[in-house]
């Protein structure tokens, strides 16, 4: 209990400081913070592999794009320099779709703290369609045993969630042919031409004054 | 005895001792170095500090602590600050899941888990923060460049490096790290798995940033790399996590292909099979230096194109070639 209360803790300030932070580069490094509780926290409920997997594929992949991005763009850019501050328009929106999911998500967590209300979190009651479309995780106790370990969860992965699985790989490859074909510069051909072209002329910044 | 003791003090006294062991390793390894580095370029080496210069890291350690710690006028301070702690606190942390032998009750190791070889990983792959993070904040041109460097080699070389243990990953069937060392109590995995060794220990000088892929401190071009700026104990700190992280790679190659504390005789005698372990990491981390002192440092171009190209297919083929293996013959 005492290290949920801390790792919670942990969470939501890092959190915060992602929002809050005036410079990019501290938001990420709140963020890794944030990462890294999360991780903890999913050790604690026995997910081994998830909480290894959360800091690989994010804090170990992703977030370091980040800071390679946010180093090689220039982090100088102040909030004031990109422009007029939109947060005024939007703030009505979001504050009246906020408390829409904070009311539903405390109908729903009301809902789960008696059992015969119905199912995981309360989701049969709130949204009794979504519920039936989940399928049933259906994790048979495997030689390794414990819930979350990877055994199960390469099981679970390939029998009952074969076709999301194929169909997320599909999607990720369809990405990684969009980079390709963005930042390649184009066919072969075209790239060739363009080496052909002698290199332009340095336009003249400065005109001569008058 | 050690049953009576409650879980959190036995974790922590294990954890002080390893942390002291590991300390005093990284400081002989630099001596090692420049001994060895010195034999192989016909000097001496530190000779003066006490004998055979076996003193000399006391005597840098006090240089260290003594020298003025700068933090530049352009720096951002609390990333320059933070960055040196990154990168010591995760080449540290990997020692909780490292098992040295295995004794009555179970590997010698602070935690025994079953995802170990997966925490190892997570863990080396978040010390990349410390160097971009450095380079980023020190506010001078040559670390950002360093650092920017750093940041996509290892992010290049870390994806060939995994590639090449899923393979013996899948021949072991786990991927706790001693369940690794016991599945090669009959052959040592550098065998099947040749390739990806060859590939790993490759890509783990790569991941250190160390001679022949230093391009992160290429001392000819960018003056220092990403510790350009940094003085004293902070700098010391990087010298710090860049021998443990040697260590550490020298540890896992020695864990997934050489069969850790496997030996003649090691069976049953821990003791043997700790010492069996300890040789298997020098002679990697003898390699290390050797490698130093006979190879240039690549182009920057060449060693991006080697990792994508050459690295990564070769060690996509092991492993297509493993897991065919494993499914019809296992």
């Amino acid at each position: 209990m005492l290290v949920f209360v801390i790792l919670a803790v942990a969470l939501i300030a890092s959190a915060i400081g992602v929002v809050s932070a005036k410079n990019p580069v501290h938001s990420v490094v709140a963020l890794l913070a944030n990462f890294a509780a999360l991780a903890v926290l999913y050790l604690t409920l026995s997910g081994e592999f998830l909480a290894m997997i959360q800091i690989i594929v994010y804090s170990g992949a992703i977030l370091i794009l980040f800071v390679f991005v946010i180093a090689l763009l220039g982090a100088g850019t102040s909030v004031g320099d990109l422009g007029p501050n939109r947060l005024g328009k939007v703030l009505t929106p979001t504050v009246i779709v906020g408390a829409l999911a904070l009311v539903v998500l405390g109908y729903a967590l009301l809902h789960a703290q008696n059992p015969s209300g119905g199912g995981m979190l309360g989701a049969a009651t709130v949204l009794p369609g979504l519920a039936n479309q989940i399928p049933a995780v259906t994790i048979t106790p495997g030689t390794e045993g414990a819930f979350g370990s990877i055994a199960d969860f390469g099981r679970a992965l390939f029998t009952t969630y074969l076709l999301p699985f194929e169909l997320t790989a599909f999607v990720l490859l369809i990405a990684v042919i969009g980079v390709v074909v963005l930042a390649g510069g184009g066919a072969p051909e075209r790239r060739k031409a363009a080496e052909r072209e002698p290199i332009a002329k340095p336009e003249r910044r400065m005109e001569p004054t008058r | 005895m050690i049953d009576a003791l409650p879980l959190w003090l036995l974790v922590a006294i294990k954890s002080l001792v390893l942390l002291i062991i590991v300390i005093t390793l990284f400081a002989y390894t630099m001596l090692a170095e420049r001994k060895v580095l010195a034999y192989m370029q016909l000097r001496v080496g530190p000779n003066k500090v006490g004998p055979w210069g076996l003193l000399q890291p006391a005597a840098d350690a006090v240089k260290m602590i003594f020298k003025e710690d700068l933090t530049p006028s352009t720096a951002d301070p609390l990333i320059y600050r933070l960055a040196p702690f990154i990168a010591v606190f995760t080449a540290l942390l990997a020692y909780a899941v490292i098992p040295f032998s295995q004794g009555e009750h179970g590997p010698w190791s602070i935690a025994n888990v079953n995802a170990g070889i997966l925490f190892v990983f997570a863990i080396t792959s978040m010390g990349v923060y410390g160097i971009s993070l450095a380079g980023w904040a020190s506010g001078s041109k040559y670390p950002l460049l360093g650092s920017v460097r750093a940041t996509a080699q290892m992010i290049s070389y870390e994806l060939a490096m995994t590639m090449s243990v899923i393979g013996v990953i899948l021949q072991a069937s786990t991927t706790s790290l001693s369940g690794i060392v016991e599945a090669q109590s009959r052959l040592w995995f550098i065998v099947p798995q040749c390739l990806g060794f060859l590939i790993y220990i490759i890509t783990a000088v790569a991941e250190t940033n160390r001679v022949p892929f230093d391009l992160v401190e290429a001392e000819s071009e960018l003056v220092a790399g990403f510790h350009t700026e940094y003085s004293g104990l902070r700098f010391g700190l990087f010298f710090i996590a860049e021998y443990i992280n040697m260590i550490t790679v020298s540890c896992l190659a020695t864990l997934l292909f050489l069969g850790g504390w496997n030996g003649p005789g090691a069976a049953g005698h821990p003791l043997l099979g700790l010492l069996y372990f300890v040789i298997k990491v020098f002679a990697f981390l003898f390699f290390y230096i050797w490698l130093r002192g006979t190879l240039p440092r690549l182009r920057y171009d060449r060693l991006m194109a080697f990792g994508w190209k050459v690295l990564l297919p070769l060690a996509t083929l092991n492993l297509l070639v493993t897991a065919i293996v494993v499914a019809l013959w296992y």
